[in-house]
């Protein structure tokens, strides 16, 4: 079967090396991650997956710059992350775009902060809104905007801003079934082009499957990685062809197997 | 009276019966009120308020004169200014001290233990109790009534730009610093915009209060001025004088809030549910 993952270069772009996070509420302690180790490389698609509170979407938000590390660190290119940056661009499940500003203004939010010239800026806003098909909306504010539309500036507005590595929350959680079908593969035809490194939080095995390279399992009750496994189906893929149901029975399987047993709190 | 206007203009058409009923609706509460004061007048016969015509034959004295051609004739143009002056003199100085300091209050730590516990302890305290004080610091005058209009909007104005900060989705905040917006340029591109509809809100009650504090403000024995001609007609027992000064300050508050309104959708424009 065709390796999806092969034709980019295997130069490990995110290295994330034994890390930690603890958490304290109140007087208790919460061990969100324990001794994660993850590298990522460049041009990959990886999904995170896992359960409520194995530690997912704190891992990419200390990927992000968003939160620090209780022990461990993570590193992009080698030196180590400390505050939130171009270079690793996150999209929020709810947007969080900001609502003063139009669609183009949006998406021109980071360049503009680069004291970009203002025709280049305007240059660089209606290109970008035009990959994510939003030409005719780009004088909208978002409030007039539908989910799914939200979501595609939301992209846009990171890629606008030269991100390397694309961190996406999940993205798609609050859409409707056919839109988020449909933004996937959007978002597969833009990572074909423009070769971003993609971490995406999921907790839907199917979205994994038909999304990623690889697919990293995490559990809960202290949050950690199960399995890193490599997704090897051809692009495009066809959620209801016989062997990606195996792909997606198997994950399921690695995923449940420990829902139910000492994760089960964290899960409900 | 309504309804027999209305009825013809359902033929012509929906929006035409549509329009008229949105410009007479908020009318018919204000002219209930007008009959009601006149008959009460008329089956009391007291002569201790006028009837309504009274209080217009005042206001069209005071307007354009040749009624009683007296001191108040045909000098509400003075007074309307004078109270226009202070009203805004105060509210604007409120509006430049109340939302830098209302945002750093919001946004910076230090800022809000040092000032916020004086101002919640300064805040409860009526504004007509500062009278004797700001007379004493600014003398008889205007100055004292700008003071008065001044604390009076400045409050509103203040918290409500701090509540404002405070409720920023702090989402937007990483989103502006993963795309590399910080320090000064964030006050200016996140925190300002984003709390412009809280203090939009503040600038508006804090405007109805300067409207409201003018009459206590021209107390401060200041001889023109809105307030000024309500305190004359109340020491002269002239209550058209009185009701016919309520009116214009109600009619001047209204309209000015019209156009804050107007300031607020166009600068609003983002955010429908803030319309006013």
């Amino acid at each position: 079967m065709p390796e999806a993952g092969l034709h980019r270069s295997a130069r490990p772009t995110l290295a994330v090396k034994g890390v930690s996070k603890r958490f304290t509420i109140g007087d208790q302690t919460v061990e969100a991650l324990r001794d994660v180790n993850l590298t990522i490389n460049k041009g990959e698609f990886v999904c995170l997956i896992g359960a409520s509170g194995c530690g997912k979407s704190t891992l990419l938000r200390i990927i992000a710059g968003f939160e620090t590390a209780t022990a461990g660190a993570v590193e992009m290119y080698g030196s180590p992350i400390t505050a939130p940056g171009p270079e690793r661009g996150m999209v929020f499940q709810d947007f969080a775009l900001f609502p003063w500003l139009t669609v183009k203004e949006n998406i021109g939010f980071g360049p503009r902060q680069r004291g970009l010239p203002k025709e280049n800026l305007d240059e660089l806003a209606a290109r970008y809104t035009d990959m994510v098909g939003l030409t005719k909306f780009a004088d909208y504010y978002p409030s007039q905007l539908s989910g799914g539309m939200k979501q595609r500036v939301a992209i846009a507005r990171v890629l606008a801003n030269d991100c390397e590595v694309l961190l996406m929350d999940e993205p798609f959680g609050a859409l409707d079934a056919l839109t988020r079908e449909k933004l996937q593969q959007e978002l597969l035809e833009i990572w074909e082009r423009t070769k971003v490194t993609v971490i995406f939080v999921t907790h839907s095995v199917e979205e994994a499957v038909v999304l990623s390279d690889r697919v990293v399992v995490m559990t809960a009750g202290p949050g950690r990685i199960e399995q890193d496994a490599r997704i090897p189906l051809a692009r495009p893929r066809e959620v209801s062809a016989i062997d990606f149901n195996q792909v997606r029975r198997d994950i399921t399987q690695k995923l449940t197997s420990h829902v139910g047993v000492k994760s089960a709190p964290a899960a409900a | 009276m309504e309804l027999a206007s209305a009825l013809p203009a359902k033929k012509t058409g929906a929006s035409l019966a549509a329009k008229l009923k949105r410009w007479l609706t908020p009318l018919i509460v204000p002219l209930a009120l007008l009959l009601t004061w006149d008959l009460w007048v008329r089956m009391t016969g007291t002569r201790l308020i006028p009837p309504p015509r009274d209080v217009a034959i005042m206001l069209y004295d005071f307007t354009f004169g040749g009624v009683y051609d007296d001191a108040f004739s045909k000098t509400i143009h003075i007074h309307f200014w004078k109270s226009v002056q202070r009203v805004y003199g105060g509210f604007f100085a409120a509006a430049a001290v109340g939302i830098p300091l209302g945002l750093m209050i919001g946004r910076i730590k230090l800022v809000r233990d040092l000032l916020d516990p004086t101002l919640q302890i300064l805040r409860p305290v009526p504004v007509t109790a500062w009278l004797p004080l700001s007379m004493i610091f600014f003398g008889l005058g205007p100055n004292a009534a700008i003071f008065l209009v001044f604390l009076g909007a400045f409050y509103p104005i203040v918290l409500n730009t701090t509540f404002g900060v405070r409720s920023v989705d702090h989402r937007l905040f990483e989103a502006a610093s993963m795309l590399g917006c910080n320090g000064s340029s964030l006050f200016r591109q996140v925190v300002l915009p984003a709390a412009t509809p809280s203090i939009f809100n503040g600038l508006r009650l804090g405007h109805g209060f300067a409207w409201i504090l003018i009459v206590v403000g021209e107390m401060t024995g200041v001889p023109e001025g809105l307030g000024a001609v309500i305190m004359d007609g109340r020491t002269l027992s002239r209550t058209d004088l009185v009701i016919a000064g309520m009116i214009v300050i109600g009619l001047a508050g209204f309209l000015t809030d019209r156009m804050i309104v107007a300031l607020n959708n166009r600068l609003l424009a983002w955010s429908p549910q803030h319309h006013a």
